[in-house]
């Protein structure tokens, strides 16, 4: 059984004027299906609007469903008296580090959801400790956030959310206002705690470069799940994508431009690696034709 | 005629215990007509460089010259050096504030002590530049998606008619086609209208596509100003102050690594793909050659 199962789920914002009388309907989720395995690395991509942050804000019971059903284990989200033990085991890790950090000294930051929730003191500084290590920013635990780089500070956020120790983590655009260091940095710390603590890792982005080792990619458009494979798979359909306003690595374009001006290169290349493997392999064959 | 900076410092919190240096001794001379890329890692000094270029920040110490005349005189009307430079701070879309688009992108116009019918025609303008529907003139702009909204931002300091642009990371959050229609705008603006651009961005890719100068900032200086092959030459330096090449450029760089005659100096997907087609199909053999070390 999943971690995270949505069941024919729908969303539906309702405008209402100062009567109370309906408005506008605007339907952020259109009859969602999912299940994610627990231990898993997913990856959702959709334009602006297409309903990522409204279904990722129903794994954390930031929302609830309007119709059908959200499940974070064997808790439904819909229950109120479930809301706190679904955020506890799904944490949610948000766009712009400043509006997270809440503590003027690293471990405060990262100690205050422990100490939320009632953990005792001692436990407390455990965690911290351990979830700064994870998020490899221990040597900064007595510093400032404010006087830390853009990707630091993230990586502090999300050690705040690792010291709530959830089974899930769901990043929402966590690079968009990083640079390409701190970028690097954020998705490099969501793959360690994926493989090495095993947690369940749903990572919402608008850089395709990002997705690439994800095990599994989401699809959204209008409120749907459009597409849904493995990288290889999601990324072989340039053309498809584009019509959801999405796009490919630059890698893959690349390459796809050089396999139709006739070179022998295979749909879906996703990496720098493998593309240079395929044009060194090509420049061989080159090479040795020209000799016989 | 043109923006120069003659070393130009900042200090936040000058003489107190949280004194930084946010910029160092800037020299620089922004000619007409130039599309530039300004690119740094969180904190290098970026946006504090920019708010100087329209005198929304005064400088420490040193002169900044527009159109040749000093623009810290007495007698210098900063009013209308903000009208000419233009300022599209991060998530525009945040200061959206009227009932209506049209009201919100008038507003600036308007504030420039314009005609009623003035500024209405330079909204009009503005509205059809960045390509918003007109049936959505009189809605309001809360209603749009997120890369509609920073049109509509965007066409607000349109409005105003600058002769330059400055958009500090206008692309951040958005999709990527939300990211090429914004881009391709302001290129459009650039080649058609031949106003001043300036694009602080965190994008490579986009930087290498679309600039023809790129500055970059380090610790409050600029470590490089030039070309962006010239500038992307320096990929190991630029790692090194957090920042990167376009993902083709390192391509092209392990291929030369490995003996392949491909040419480095590729920083986009099209400069990649002609260098590479010319280097392994044979179309200019001796050039072809490659040395063969396995790698």
């Amino acid at each position: 059984m999943g971690i995270i199962r949505a069941k024919q789920l729908v969303h539906e914002y309702i405008r209402r004027d100062e009567e109370g009388n309906v408005e506008s309907i605007e339907t952020a989720l259109d009859h969602v299906d999912l299940d994610v395995e627990q231990g898993q690395f997913i990856a959702i991509l959709g334009h602006n609007g297409s309903g990522k942050s409204t279904l990722a804000k129903h794994i954390n019971a930031l929302l609830t469903p309007t119709e059908g059903s959200l499940w974070v284990g064997d808790m439904d989200v819909s229950k109120e008296e479930n809301i706190l033990p679904v955020r506890r085991t799904a944490g949610m890790v948000f766009q712009n580090p400043d509006n997270q950090i809440v503590a003027s000294v690293v471990e405060e930051d990262v100690g205050f959801g422990p100490e939320n929730i009632g953990v005792p003191t001692e436990e407390i500084w455990r965690r911290v400790e351990k979830s700064l290590k994870d998020v490899g920013m221990l040597a900064y635990r007595h510093h400032s956030p404010n006087k830390l780089s853009g990707g630091q500070k993230q990586r502090v956020a999300i050690a705040g959310v690792v010291a709530m120790e959830p089974k899930c983590i769901v990043f929402d655009e966590p690079t968009a206002m990083l640079d390409p260091n701190g970028r690097k940095e954020v998705i490099r710390t969501a793959h360690a705690l994926n493989k090495e603590k095993g947690v369940t890792v749903i990572l919402i982005t608008h850089y395709m470069e990002e997705v690439v080792d994800a095990d599994r990619i989401i699809v959204m458009d209008q409120g749907k799940i459009v597409m849904q494979g493995t990288p290889r798979e999601i990324f072989s359909a340039v053309g498809k994508l584009k019509e959801y306003r999405l796009d490919v690595p630059q890698i893959t374009v690349l390459a796809d431009l050089l396999r139709q001006a006739g070179l022998d290169i295979p749909v879906g290349v996703l990496k720098r690696e493998e593309l240079l493997q395929h044009i060194l392999r090509i420049a061989q064959v080159e090479k040795s034709g020209e000799v016989s | 005629m043109s923006i120069i900076l003659d070393n130009v410092s900042y200090v936040y919190s000058e003489n107190t215990a949280y004194q930084i240096q946010a910029l160092k001794n800037i020299n620089l001379k922004i000619e007409d007509g130039q599309f530039i890329g300004i690119i740094g890692h969180t904190g290098s000094g970026k946006s504090t460089l920019i708010q100087h270029l329209n005198g929304l920040m005064k400088a420490t110490s040193g002169s900044i010259y527009f159109h040749g005349k000093d623009i810290y005189e007495e007698d210098f009307d900063l009013r209308e050096l903000r009208n000419r430079v233009g300022l599209v701070f991060q998530y525009p879309e945040h200061q959206l504030f009227e009932a209506t688009i049209f009201d919100d992108v008038s507003f600036g116009p308007k504030n420039q002590g314009l005609t009623k019918e003035e500024a209405g025609l330079r909204t009009f303008e503005a509205l059809k530049k960045v390509g918003m529907p007109e049936e959505l003139y009189d809605q309001s702009p809360f209603g749009l998606s997120g890369g509609q909204k920073r049109r509509v931002a965007i066409a607000g300091v349109l409005a105003m008619k600058p002769e330059v642009l400055i958009l500090d990371e206008p692309t951040a959050g958005l999709d990527p086609a939300g990211r090429d229609e914004i881009l391709d705008l302001v290129a459009r603006m650039h080649r058609e209208q031949g106003i001043t651009v300036i694009l602080v961005s965190h994008s490579m890719e986009d930087v290498a596509k679309y600039v023809q100068r790129m500055i970059v900032m380090n610790q409050g200086s600029v470590m490089y100003d030039g070309l962006p092959k010239e500038v992307f030459r320096h990929y190991k330096e630029l790692e090194a102050v957090g920042l990167a090449a376009p993902q083709v450029t390192y391509l092209m760089n392990e291929l030369k690594a490995c003996g392949l005659n491909v040419d480095t100096d590729a920083t986009t997907i099209a400069e990649a793909r002609a260098s590479l087609l010319e280097a392994l199909m044979g179309m200019d053999a001796k050039k072809a050659d490659f040395g063969g070390t396995p790698c």
